[in-house]
């Protein structure tokens, strides 16, 4: 399949689920009656359950799963290494943790940009972090290790932000940022971190050519003609944008980064740049069929987004982690 | 048409001295081999040329300019660069790789087009690679591999060229083949500086051997009057025959000097 067709085999089928989200669930409504609602028409419910409760939620799903399949794309091609992914390198915990300082201190509610910049701020500290953590350590396994820390370091603060929660309002509110969700989600939501988030992408694709050719190592990619530290500032600020407002949106949702660019590798040569976009197609269809799953499973007290992206998708990254050759780094 | 020039060049890593006043000169058609021990400052030679690493003192000249201080790809495109250390992070086509010896003239990747798919084409040719050029990497032997990435370099068709071992892990048909496109390179008025193990192999295609000892340039001169037994024993510790039939040459190791 060329490029071409990758992308739009993927973009049908991300149209397809967000169709099929605004079709599924507790109330079925037929396609006429979505399409009728989403011109428009229709009754005032139907243009309800759609328009707000229903494809809000789906968009939410899709924009956040390609903020993270891409900054997980482009921080591999950058790390040379198929496990960065933003959840895995601790800058989602990070990002989360931004936005749990906020909500402790109650200013979630009182200013709406506050959360996605506090969220922005964790992620791009995290980012910056292991940059020069990179630097440093030379290899990307400790350099994983160190994100694995930051983590768990992360984790360790909002678990005691959550033991000191004033209120059991500001606990769950919490508990849904840290486990990761889009239920609820309005399109008001959507729109404080959406500029964040395109400017995110725009960067990472501008520095998508310097990937490609950091497939040839450091060394080799300076050789032919890479800024090497222009490369790793737009991965940086890049993913770190991306990453901090899709924790704004969802919370901190790990695994899609990693899963969504291992699949699409062997569909473009593996040619890290050609992994961005299909990466963004693809991490957005995850989560949206995901998030329908989750709305349909019939359980009393619905599943967290994360927590199914968690299920998933951990033992695909040990199986990757197994099915590594030692010697690679 | 670019002149390389490398003046005085001290390379201090930490308390080490890795380069001490190392000075050689490149012109427009030659082939230069360096020569020298593990540990002599070959690689570091080259990479301070680049500015990959920071020189100490001296001066370097790659067309008139100092290649450190060009933007990466204006240095790209006059300096063509393959470093002794080759890895490939994904297991991307031959064809990729050498695509992206034309990085710096702008190729997007995949694609190129026009005069960069014709330099691309022209490279893989040259090494011997078109049945083999869309083909993952990760299936290919170490030599072909190895061509893979001089076949990049080749790409870039730069006036100046820094190889870093390219015959390392090539069979001796290979071995030739390549040497004798970085000879054809030279002679079509382009500046080559190659870093070879064997001498012998050296002498056989290069204008010059530059011998780096500790540090510094001992010699530079044609094979004629720089490959001798007493340069064997000075530079590599050991007791050499070297001996020249027919212009080829042979040298035998007997032992420690």
């Amino acid at each position: 399949m060329t490029d071409r067709g990758v992308l739009i085999t993927l973009a049908a089928a991300v149209l397809a689920a967000l169709a099929a989200a605004c079709l599924v669930g507790s109330t079925p409504l037929g396609l006429d009656r979505v399409l009728s609602a989403l011109a428009g028409g229709a009754s005032a419910g139907d243009r309800v359950v759609v328009w707000e409760i229903r494809l809000p939620r789906a968009v939410a799903a899709l924009v956040v799963g390609a903020a993270l399949g891409t900054s997980g794309a482009a921080l591999q091609g950058l790390l040379r290494n198929p496990l960065a992914e933003p959840g895995v390198l601790g800058v989602s915990a990070t990002a989360a943790l931004g936005a749990t300082f906020v909500i402790y201190y109650g200013l979630a509610n009182t200013q709406a940009f506050a959360l996605p910049l506090a969220a922005i701020a964790g992620a791009l500290a995290a980012t910056a972090l292991l940059t020069v953590a990179a630097v440093r350590v030379g290899s990307v396994v400790t350099l994983i290790l160190v994100g694995v820390g930051l983590s768990s370091f992360a984790g360790a603060l909002m678990a005691l932000l959550m033991n000191l929660a004033p209120h059991p309002f500001s606990l769950s509110d919490m508990l849904n940022w840290m486990l990761g969700t889009v239920a609820n989600r309005s399109f008001d939501d959507l729109v404080p971190p959406a500029p964040f988030l395109l400017a995110g992408l725009a960067i990472l694709f501008a520095g998508r050519r310097g990937l490609s050719a950091l497939t040839l190592g450091e060394e080799g990619a300076a050789a032919v003609g890479v800024d090497l530290p222009r490369t790793r500032r737009l991965v940086v600020v890049g993913a770190g944008l991306a990453t901090g407002a899709a924790v704004a949106i969802a919370g901190a949702i790990g695994f899609v980064g990693i899963v969504a660019p291992h699949l699409v590798r062997p569909l473009v040569n593996h040619d890290p740049a050609r992994t961005l976009v299909p990466s963004a197609l693809l991490a957005g269809l995850l989560l949206v069929l995901a998030d329908i799953g989750v709305r349909v499973a019939p359980t009393d007290t619905e599943l967290k987004l994360g927590v199914v992206a968690a299920l998933l998708g951990a033992p695909v990254f040990v199986w990757i982690a197994a099915r590594r050759r030692t010697s690679s780094g | 048409m670019a002149e390389l020039s490398v003046q005085d060049v001290d390379v201090t890593l930490g308390r080490h001295e890795v380069l001490r006043g190392a000075s050689v000169r490149v012109r427009p058609g030659e082939l230069v081999t360096l020569l020298g021990p593990n540990g002599a400052g070959k690689t570091m030679l080259l990479r301070s040329v680049l500015g990959v690493v920071d020189r100490g003192r001296g001066k370097v000249r790659a067309g008139g300019d100092d290649p450190a201080r060009l933007p990466a790809a204006e240095r790209a495109r006059r300096v063509a660069y393959l470093p002794q250390s080759r890895p490939l992070a994904w297991p991307v086509r031959v064809r990729d790789v050498v695509a992206l010896g034309r990085f710096a003239h702008g190729v997007s990747s995949g694609r190129p087009r026009g005069e960069d798919a014709a330099a691309v084409e022209r490279a893989l040719s040259a090494c011997d690679l078109q049945a083999l050029a869309d083909r993952p990497c990760d299936t290919l032997s170490g030599g072909e591999l190895c061509r893979a990435h001089v076949a990049r370099a080749m790409a870039a068709e730069a006036p100046i060229l820094l190889a870093d071992e390219p015959t390392e892990a090539l069979d001796p048909l290979h071995e030739h083949q390549v040497m004798s496109l970085i000879r054809g390179y030279a002679d079509a008025g382009n500046a080559a500086l190659v870093v070879l193990h064997e001498a012998a192999l050296a002498a056989r295609f290069a204008d010059r051997l530059a011998w780096l000892h500790g540090g510094r340039i001992v010699a530079d001169g044609p094979p004629e009057t720089t490959l001798t037994p007493a340069r064997m024993a000075e530079v590599y510790g050991v007791r050499a025959g070297v001996r020249r039939i027919d212009g080829d040459w042979s040298v035998s190791i007997a032992g420690p000097a």
